[in-house]
Protein backbone atom coordinates (compact mmCIF):
# COMPACT_ATOMS: atom_id res chain seq x y z
CA UNK A 1 0.00 0.00 0.00
CA UNK A 2 1.65 3.15 -1.20
CA UNK A 3 -0.09 5.92 0.66
CA UNK A 4 -0.58 6.32 4.36
CA UNK A 5 -4.07 6.80 5.81
CA UNK A 6 -5.13 10.28 6.88
CA UNK A 7 -6.50 10.41 10.40
CA UNK A 8 -7.90 13.20 12.52
CA UNK A 9 -8.15 12.57 16.27
CA UNK A 10 -8.12 15.38 18.87
CA UNK A 11 -4.82 15.54 20.83
CA UNK A 12 -6.57 16.15 24.12
CA UNK A 13 -10.00 15.57 25.64
CA UNK A 14 -11.83 15.73 28.95
CA UNK A 15 -12.60 12.50 30.79
CA UNK A 16 -15.84 10.99 29.46
CA UNK A 17 -15.90 13.28 26.42
CA UNK A 18 -17.15 11.95 23.08
CA UNK A 19 -14.57 12.83 20.45
CA UNK A 20 -15.02 12.80 16.68
CA UNK A 21 -12.62 10.73 14.60
CA UNK A 22 -12.15 11.03 10.85
CA UNK A 23 -10.20 8.54 8.76
CA UNK A 24 -9.43 8.39 5.07
CA UNK A 25 -7.60 5.52 3.44
CA UNK A 26 -6.17 6.07 -0.04
CA UNK A 27 -7.39 3.05 -2.02
CA UNK A 28 -8.83 2.44 -5.49
CA UNK A 29 -11.79 0.35 -4.16
CA UNK A 30 -12.13 -1.57 -7.43
CA UNK A 31 -15.74 -2.71 -7.32
CA UNK A 32 -15.49 -5.89 -9.40
CA UNK A 33 -18.30 -4.48 -11.56
CA UNK A 34 -16.17 -2.67 -14.14
CA UNK A 35 -14.85 -4.14 -17.37
CA UNK A 36 -11.55 -3.28 -19.07
CA UNK A 37 -11.32 -2.28 -22.74
CA UNK A 38 -11.26 -5.95 -23.79
CA UNK A 39 -14.54 -6.57 -22.02
CA UNK A 40 -13.00 -8.59 -19.20
CA UNK A 41 -14.22 -7.92 -15.69
CA UNK A 42 -11.62 -6.14 -13.57
CA UNK A 43 -11.29 -8.22 -10.38
CA UNK A 44 -12.69 -6.78 -7.19
CA UNK A 45 -10.12 -5.23 -4.85
CA UNK A 46 -11.47 -3.26 -1.94
CA UNK A 47 -10.80 -2.55 1.71
CA UNK A 48 -13.42 -4.85 3.21
CA UNK A 49 -12.88 -4.23 6.93
CA UNK A 50 -12.02 -1.30 9.15
CA UNK A 51 -11.45 -1.63 12.90
CA UNK A 52 -10.91 1.07 15.53
CA UNK A 53 -9.71 0.15 19.03
CA UNK A 54 -8.83 2.24 22.06
CA UNK A 55 -6.33 0.78 24.54
CA UNK A 56 -7.10 -2.64 23.05
CA UNK A 57 -10.89 -2.34 23.44
CA UNK A 58 -13.20 -2.25 20.42
CA UNK A 59 -14.68 1.18 19.66
CA UNK A 60 -16.10 0.94 16.15
CA UNK A 61 -15.73 -1.27 13.12
CA UNK A 62 -17.16 -1.48 9.63
CA UNK A 63 -17.59 -4.25 7.09
CA UNK A 64 -17.43 -2.61 3.69
CA UNK A 65 -18.89 -3.62 0.33
CA UNK A 66 -17.90 -2.41 -3.15
CA UNK A 67 -20.50 0.37 -2.85
CA UNK A 68 -18.09 2.29 -0.61
CA UNK A 69 -16.49 5.05 -2.70
CA UNK A 70 -12.79 5.10 -3.60
CA UNK A 71 -10.47 6.30 -0.82
CA UNK A 72 -12.81 5.02 1.89
CA UNK A 73 -13.70 7.73 4.36
CA UNK A 74 -15.15 6.94 7.76
CA UNK A 75 -16.18 9.33 10.47
CA UNK A 76 -17.31 8.06 13.87
CA UNK A 77 -17.06 8.85 17.58
CA UNK A 78 -15.34 7.52 20.65
CA UNK A 79 -15.97 8.05 24.33
CA UNK A 80 -12.65 8.53 26.13
CA UNK A 81 -12.38 7.90 29.87
CA UNK A 82 -8.57 7.73 30.08
CA UNK A 83 -5.46 8.68 28.14
CA UNK A 84 -4.38 6.14 25.62
CA UNK A 85 -3.86 5.06 22.07
CA UNK A 86 -6.27 4.54 19.23
CA UNK A 87 -5.35 1.78 16.84
CA UNK A 88 -6.92 1.70 13.39
CA UNK A 89 -6.64 -1.10 10.87
CA UNK A 90 -7.78 -1.54 7.29
CA UNK A 91 -7.96 -5.00 5.68
CA UNK A 92 -7.62 -5.32 1.90
CA UNK A 93 -9.23 -8.10 -0.17
CA UNK A 94 -5.68 -9.38 -0.83
CA UNK A 95 -5.15 -9.84 2.92
CA UNK A 96 -2.91 -6.80 3.43
CA UNK A 97 -3.59 -5.06 6.74
CA UNK A 98 -2.58 -1.43 7.19
CA UNK A 99 -2.49 -0.10 10.73
CA UNK A 100 -2.04 3.32 12.26
CA UNK A 101 -2.00 4.66 15.81
CA UNK A 102 -2.91 7.99 17.41
CA UNK A 103 -2.48 9.02 21.03
CA UNK A 104 -4.88 11.15 23.06
CA UNK A 105 -4.30 12.86 26.41
CA UNK A 106 -7.32 12.78 28.70
CA UNK A 107 -7.37 15.17 31.63
CA UNK B 1 -7.37 -34.86 8.18
CA UNK B 2 -9.84 -32.82 10.07
CA UNK B 3 -13.26 -34.28 10.64
CA UNK B 4 -16.08 -32.03 9.54
CA UNK B 5 -18.97 -32.39 11.93
CA UNK B 6 -22.52 -32.42 10.67
CA UNK B 7 -23.13 -29.06 12.29
CA UNK B 8 -20.15 -27.46 10.57
CA UNK B 9 -21.16 -28.99 7.26
CA UNK B 10 -24.66 -27.57 7.63
CA UNK B 11 -23.30 -24.15 8.56
CA UNK B 12 -20.97 -24.19 5.56
CA UNK B 13 -23.84 -25.20 3.30
CA UNK B 14 -26.04 -22.43 4.65
CA UNK B 15 -23.26 -19.85 4.26
CA UNK B 16 -22.69 -21.02 0.69
CA UNK B 17 -26.36 -20.76 -0.12
CA UNK B 18 -26.55 -17.27 1.36
CA UNK B 19 -23.52 -16.25 -0.67
CA UNK B 20 -25.01 -17.49 -3.91
CA UNK B 21 -28.16 -15.49 -3.26
CA UNK B 22 -26.58 -12.27 -2.06
CA UNK B 23 -22.96 -12.31 -3.10
CA UNK B 24 -23.00 -13.06 -6.79
CA UNK B 25 -25.63 -10.75 -8.13
CA UNK B 26 -23.21 -9.11 -10.57
CA UNK B 27 -24.81 -7.81 -13.71
CA UNK B 28 -28.36 -7.87 -12.47
CA UNK B 29 -29.70 -4.91 -10.52
CA UNK B 30 -30.50 -5.53 -6.91
CA UNK B 31 -34.14 -5.14 -6.18
CA UNK B 32 -36.02 -4.01 -3.11
CA UNK B 33 -36.82 -7.73 -2.63
CA UNK B 34 -33.14 -8.75 -2.32
CA UNK B 35 -32.58 -5.85 0.05
CA UNK B 36 -35.62 -6.97 2.08
CA UNK B 37 -34.25 -10.53 2.25
CA UNK B 38 -30.93 -9.20 3.56
CA UNK B 39 -32.72 -7.10 6.16
CA UNK B 40 -34.76 -10.14 7.29
CA UNK B 41 -31.51 -12.10 7.74
CA UNK B 42 -29.91 -9.21 9.64
CA UNK B 43 -32.97 -8.71 11.86
CA UNK B 44 -33.06 -12.43 12.72
CA UNK B 45 -36.81 -12.83 12.37
CA UNK B 46 -37.81 -9.60 14.10
CA UNK B 47 -39.97 -7.09 12.30
CA UNK B 48 -38.03 -3.80 12.18
CA UNK B 49 -39.83 -0.79 13.62
CA UNK B 50 -39.67 2.51 11.72
CA UNK B 51 -37.86 5.33 13.50
CA UNK B 52 -34.87 6.23 15.71
CA UNK B 53 -32.62 6.46 12.63
CA UNK B 54 -31.58 9.64 10.82
CA UNK B 55 -30.12 9.34 7.32
CA UNK B 56 -28.33 12.32 5.80
CA UNK B 57 -27.94 12.17 2.04
CA UNK B 58 -28.09 14.78 -0.70
CA UNK B 59 -31.52 14.87 -2.36
CA UNK B 60 -29.84 14.87 -5.74
CA UNK B 61 -26.39 13.34 -6.25
CA UNK B 62 -24.80 14.69 -9.39
CA UNK B 63 -22.00 12.14 -9.19
CA UNK B 64 -22.96 8.64 -8.07
CA UNK B 65 -19.29 7.73 -7.61
CA UNK B 66 -19.04 9.50 -4.30
CA UNK B 67 -22.18 10.38 -2.40
CA UNK B 68 -21.81 11.56 1.21
CA UNK B 69 -23.87 9.49 3.64
CA UNK B 70 -24.28 10.04 7.36
CA UNK B 71 -26.37 7.85 9.60
CA UNK B 72 -27.20 8.31 13.25
CA UNK B 73 -29.30 6.23 15.61
CA UNK B 74 -30.94 7.73 18.67
CA UNK B 75 -29.72 5.49 21.52
CA UNK B 76 -28.32 5.97 25.04
CA UNK B 77 -25.12 4.00 24.22
CA UNK B 78 -24.68 2.78 27.80
CA UNK B 79 -23.13 -0.56 28.81
CA UNK B 80 -26.52 -2.31 28.80
CA UNK B 81 -28.38 -0.40 26.10
CA UNK B 82 -26.55 0.47 22.93
CA UNK B 83 -26.72 0.05 19.17
CA UNK B 84 -24.67 -2.99 18.17
CA UNK B 85 -24.94 -3.21 14.38
CA UNK B 86 -26.18 -1.00 11.57
CA UNK B 87 -26.77 -2.43 8.10
CA UNK B 88 -26.74 -0.02 5.16
CA UNK B 89 -28.23 -1.18 1.85
CA UNK B 90 -28.73 0.47 -1.52
CA UNK B 91 -31.67 -1.27 -3.16
CA UNK B 92 -30.85 -0.22 -6.73
CA UNK B 93 -27.12 -1.05 -6.86
CA UNK B 94 -25.84 -4.22 -8.59
CA UNK B 95 -25.33 -5.56 -5.07
CA UNK B 96 -27.42 -4.01 -2.32
CA UNK B 97 -24.66 -4.21 0.33
CA UNK B 98 -23.00 -0.90 1.24
CA UNK B 99 -21.59 -1.45 4.72
CA UNK B 100 -22.31 -2.79 8.18
CA UNK B 101 -21.20 -0.61 11.07
CA UNK B 102 -20.50 -2.16 14.47
CA UNK B 103 -20.75 0.04 17.54
CA UNK B 104 -19.83 -0.48 21.19
CA UNK B 105 -20.58 1.53 24.35
CA UNK B 106 -17.13 3.12 23.76
CA UNK B 107 -18.48 4.57 20.50
CA UNK B 108 -20.29 7.16 22.64
CA UNK B 109 -22.75 7.86 19.81
CA UNK B 110 -24.22 5.57 17.16
CA UNK B 111 -23.15 7.93 14.38
CA UNK B 112 -21.08 7.22 11.30
CA UNK B 113 -20.36 8.92 7.99
CA UNK B 114 -18.85 7.64 4.80
CA UNK B 115 -19.02 8.14 1.03
CA UNK B 116 -20.82 5.67 -1.17
CA UNK B 117 -21.32 4.71 -4.81
CA UNK B 118 -24.78 4.64 -6.30
CA UNK B 119 -25.55 3.19 -9.72
CA UNK B 120 -28.88 4.92 -10.12
CA UNK B 121 -31.69 6.72 -8.32
CA UNK B 122 -32.69 4.50 -5.44
CA UNK B 123 -33.49 4.06 -1.76
CA UNK B 124 -30.87 3.80 0.94
CA UNK B 125 -32.24 1.49 3.61
CA UNK B 126 -30.68 1.53 7.08
CA UNK B 127 -31.49 -1.11 9.72
CA UNK B 128 -30.16 -0.96 13.28
CA UNK B 129 -30.02 -3.59 16.04
CA UNK B 130 -29.61 -2.80 19.72
CA UNK B 131 -28.14 -4.80 22.59
CA UNK B 132 -31.69 -5.13 23.98
CA UNK B 133 -32.88 -6.83 20.79
CA UNK B 134 -34.79 -3.93 19.25
CA UNK B 135 -34.61 -3.54 15.47
CA UNK B 136 -35.24 -0.20 13.76
CA UNK B 137 -35.31 0.79 10.13
CA UNK B 138 -35.46 3.90 7.96
CA UNK B 139 -34.97 4.66 4.31
CA UNK B 140 -34.30 7.67 2.14
CA UNK B 141 -34.55 8.20 -1.60
CA UNK B 142 -31.61 9.72 -3.43
CA UNK B 143 -31.77 10.89 -7.03
CA UNK B 144 -28.61 10.09 -8.97
CA UNK B 145 -27.96 11.91 -12.24
CA UNK B 146 -24.68 10.13 -13.18
CA UNK B 147 -24.26 6.60 -11.86
CA UNK B 148 -21.29 5.10 -10.05
CA UNK B 149 -20.36 1.40 -10.04
CA UNK B 150 -18.73 1.75 -13.46
CA UNK B 151 -22.10 2.67 -14.99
Amino acid sequence: MADAPKIRVPKTAKKGEIVEIKTLMPHIMESGQRKDKDGKTIPRKIINKFVAEFNGKPVFSADMDPAIAANPYLQFNAKVNESGTFKFSWTDDDGTVTTSEQKIEVA
Amino acid sequence: MQQISRRTALALGAAGAAFSVFGLGTGAQATPETAAAEIAKFAGGKAPVAGKITIELPEIAENGNTVPLAISVDAPMTEDDYVTDVLVLADGNPNPGVATFHFTPLSGKADASTRIRLATTQNIVVTAKTSKGAVYTASKLVKVTIGGCGG
